[in-house]
């Protein structure tokens, strides 16, 4: 038989006014296994505690239950006290008499005391049948993994490094920066980026800390929190960079000629090519998608780089090589892509040459970009003197497009259209808009100067289409504030595409484990209190992967992710709550139904046994797997089916 | 040891993130609400099984309330949506048991909506009143 000790608190009068306390003792103690119990006006306090201390050693009690407050207020107080003199902290709980009882029925002492009692009897029946529990500990692996070299994977990175961690990086394009590579200068402040971001490329590779890996994607993912093993899978770039001299012979050689992606299509390039195409210290890769050698038809041809290669630094016979790192925590920061212009067929997109989308204007306002920082249309090369911005093109469309708002175009569509009318002083910036999103700071006035020193026309509505008439471009829209329909002549029409998560991103988080929203982008732990955090623990989020948003956001964001997993590593161990979930092995029939029905992936079938087992570091002790059960094999340790029976039954009835 | 004039008994499974904080607010806030109603701790409305449920019904209690996390906001993903599917389907078979629909109730209540806790455990007092006695509590009255 246990021996169980009951403490009634009066909180003061805050309990004793409403629950008469000599009444609940002595019902407690009518209680089976009650061996002990007593009243006192602030149990929580220093002598309060002592009473249960010497209680728990005098009377050598193998179980508590303390009736005051709620357990959110002080479970971990009464546990510890209890713990300080050997009794196992998980075999006292909280009988929950104040806010679920005295302050909510304060007229009726009787009827309230009688609850108290009932209260206190099911919280007796539940801990009598509670195991001792100790906290369970998880190996603690102090490396990172950044999937994605974006300006949210580099300022992760950096900040982890700094603090003595190391950090991998799997990059899939062959190089760094992301699309703030392709930005020339930033809103609100008209700031040159590029150099900020060549600077932080630098230090990334020249970092001891920091190993990148360039052309790669994650093959797999296995572990948990604190023992991840993640497999690298990196594509050759066909050119050996150790003996590379960066002659460009190759380049001169190459017959591809396909789009360029980082000028938006603004250029072409061959199919050996240097990433940043602008920098001339860039080394050539050779892409595998375009190249001949590789292609249907031309398979094993070409070749010709390898035959003008003075150094014979062109092996086109590379093969993709894996790598396996071992890592504690992962940072998901896989960015954005734009949405395809060629889903607005509306607004000519992908067929109109001078209707362009907002990265390829990007594109022309850097000075080291295709056009030397000249704003020129595509068409013909010349000036454009009348220029329509059309924003939200392809957000805040829930029938056509995406539901949401894009959040950075508000902001780079008048920064864009600014640096236009600076350029062009006799040019006309039209910005067609459906609201003005300028809410952070300095942006609201960012866009108010916009209209008043460089005279840009906004006009709220959406535009209905964009066609070609003989040899001009026209912008059919109304101005929905003056009722008008219009139609506008433009020279040039510039698209702030949607922003839309990564390509590839369901299978990546499958892989990862990972939830995402409908619309493909990461989803957190909790919008609130675990911004960074994903499902899956030990798996952060950070930057236009989670939602679209500006540079200074995503920064924010990856810094936050660094910092949470910062302070992860200050312990030399992971702890983790013994409250979870556990299987009996003699009733599991392996029917695995709790494997498709845990959210955190923390179930898995033994292959020699077939039985499903817990992955304690994974567990978060939700319970689903335990209603789920078809054969009630998994239970949630000291919240037992047979306990809650026995609740149940003393809660039930009415007398 | 309760009193019999106590009305209606409702055993209340809430979650520890929402409901069950709720019911806290509801008593920091001093909102009163009749007293038959007795409080169980989950971590979740997904940990809910039907057979919980059954258990108190057939024990005699006048009704079940669960108390999870708005749509969206479960702690643990879509605990609450589980709940929902499990207690539409024992609704459905109460019928066959003779009992009410409505002695099962499923809620979302947030921990910051202590007032709407207080106002369902009335409202639904007042329910289970007029609906009377749960027929299983007299096999229990000997
Ligand atoms: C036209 C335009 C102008 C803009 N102007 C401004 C401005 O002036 N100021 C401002 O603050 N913001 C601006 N922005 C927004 C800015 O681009 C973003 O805030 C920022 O680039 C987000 O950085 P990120 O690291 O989250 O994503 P990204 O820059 O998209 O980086 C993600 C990286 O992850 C890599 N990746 C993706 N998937 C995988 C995978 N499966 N495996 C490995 N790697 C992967 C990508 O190759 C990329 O390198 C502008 C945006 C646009 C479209
Ligand atoms: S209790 Fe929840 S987290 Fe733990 S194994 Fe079961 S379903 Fe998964
Ligand atoms: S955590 Fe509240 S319902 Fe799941």
């Amino acid at each position: 038989m246990k021996k169980i000790g009951v403490f009634v608190c009066w909180c003061g009068s805050n309990i004793a006014g409403s629950v008469d306390v000599d009444q609940a003792v002595a019902g407690a103690l009518k209680l089976d296994g009650v061996t002990h119990a007593e009243h006192y006006v602030y149990m929580c306090s220093d002598p309060g505690q002592q009473k249960i201390k010497d209680a728990i050693a005098e009377k050598k009690l193998d179980g508590v239950v303390v009736a005051c407050c709620s357990p959110r207020m002080h479970e971990n107080t009464f546990r510890k006290a209890a713990g300080s003199v050997g009794l196992n902290p998980y075999l006292l709980e909280i009988a929950n008499i104040r806010e679920q009882c005295s302050w909510v029925h304060p007229d009726n002492k009787p009827a309230a005391t009688a609850k108290a009692i009932s209260i206190i009897e099911g919280t007796l029946d539940k801990v009598s049948q509670n195991l001792p529990l100790e906290t369970i500990t998880i190996n603690l692996t102090k490396r990172v993994c950044v999937v994605g070299g974006g300006i949210a994977g580099i300022m992760a990175a950096l900040d982890l490094a700094d603090a003595g961690y190391d950090v991998i990086i799997i990059e899939r394009e062959p190089a760094i920066g992301g699309h703030t590579a392709q930005i020339s200068t930033t809103f609100p402040y008209f700031q040159e980026i590029s150099e900020l971001l060549d600077k932080k490329r630098a230090q990334v590779h020249e970092h001891p800390h920091i190993t990148v890996y360039l052309s790669s994607e994650v093959e797999a993912l296995e572990g948990y929190v604190g023992n991840f093993k993640v497999t690298i899978r990196t594509q050759p770039r066909f050119v050996d960079h150790a003996n590379c001299t960066n002659c460009g012979k190759c380049l001169d050689v190459c017959p591809v000629l396909v789009p360029d992606e980082f000028n938006r299509g603004l250029t072409r390039r061959g199919a050996v090519f240097r990433l940043n195409r602008d920098d001339e210290r860039q080394l050539p890769v050779i892409g595998r998608r375009d190249c001949l050698h590789f292609n249907e038809g031309t398979k094993d041809g070409c070749g010709l780089c390898a035959d003008v290669c003075p150094e014979a630094a062109i092996d086109l016979g590379a093969i993709s090589s894996t790598q396996e790192e071992s890592v504690g925590a992962v940072v998901m920061a896989t960015g954005y892509d734009l949405y395809s212009p060629a889903n607005l067929p509306e607004y000519g997109g992908g067929k109109i040459p001078d209707v362009v989308d907002a990265m390829a204007f990007e594109r022309m306002l850097d000075p080291k970009g295709p056009t030397g920082g000249k704003i020129l249309r595509p068409s013909d090369g010349e000036v454009p003197k009348s220029v329509v911005f059309i924003q939200c093109a392809g957000s805040r469309d829930p029938e056509r497009h995406k539901a949401y708002c894009s959040r950075a175009c508000c902001m780079y569509t008048a920064k864009q259209a600014r640096l236009y009318r600076q350029q062009v002083e006799d040019g006309t910036a039209y910005i067609s808009y459906m609201d003005i999103r300028s809410d952070s700071r300095d942006f609201e006035e960012f866009v108010q100067k916009g209209m008043e020193e460089e005279h840009l026309l906004y006009i709220r509505g959406r535009v209905a289409k964009v066609f070609e008439e003989g040899d001009l471009l026209k912008v059919l829209t109304a101005d929905t504030l003056s009722g008008h329909a219009l139609e506008i002549e433009a020279d040039l029409v510039v698209l702030a595409l949607a922003m839309e998560p990564a390509s590839g991103i369901h299978d990546l988080v499958k892989k990862m484990n990972v939830t995402v929203d409908g619309d493909g982008f990461l989803t957190e732990a909790h919008i609130k209190l675990y911004p960074v955090e994903s499902s899956t623990k030990g798996v952060f989020l950070a930057g236009c992967a989670q939602s679209p948003k500006d540079i200074t956001d995503t920064v924010s964001q990856a810094l936050a992710t660094a910092g949470k997993i910062q302070t992860m590593f200050a312990n030399e161990t992971l702890i983790a709550d013994p409250l979870i979930a556990e299987v009996q092995t003699d009733i599991c029939s392996g029917c695995g139904i709790c494997i498709e029905t845990c959210p955190y992936g923390a179930r898995v079938m033994n292959e020699y046994t077939g039985i499903s087992v817990v992955n304690q570091a994974v567990c978060q002790g939700c319970g689903a797997c335990v209603a789920a059960c078809p054969n009630k094999a998994c239970e949630l340790i000291n919240s037992t089916t047979k306990q809650l029976f026995r609740v149940i039954d003393d809660f039930a009835r009415r007398a | 040891m309760d009193n019999n004039n106590s009305g209606p008994r409702v055993v209340a499974f809430l979650c520890h993130w929402c409901t069950y904080t709720g019911a806290d607010l509801a008593g920091t806030t001093r909102l009163e609400y009749p007293v038959g109603i007795r409080i169980i701790h989950l971590m979740c409305s997904g940990a809910i099984d039907v057979v919980y449920v059954l258990k108190a019904l057939l024990d005699g209690a006048d009704g079940v309330l669960i108390g999870g996390c708005h749509p969206g906001d479960c702690h643990y993903q879509t605990g609450n949506l589980k709940a929902r599917r499990r207690i539409a389907l024992l609704r459905n078979i109460l019928q066959t048991l003779g009992l009410e629909q409505e002695r099962v109730r499923l809620r979302w209540i947030s921990a910051s909506e202590g007032r709407l806790f207080a106002e369902t455990v009335r409202q639904y007092n007042s329910n289970l009143e007029s609906m009377g006695k749960n027929p299983f509590a007299d096999e229990w009255d000997v």
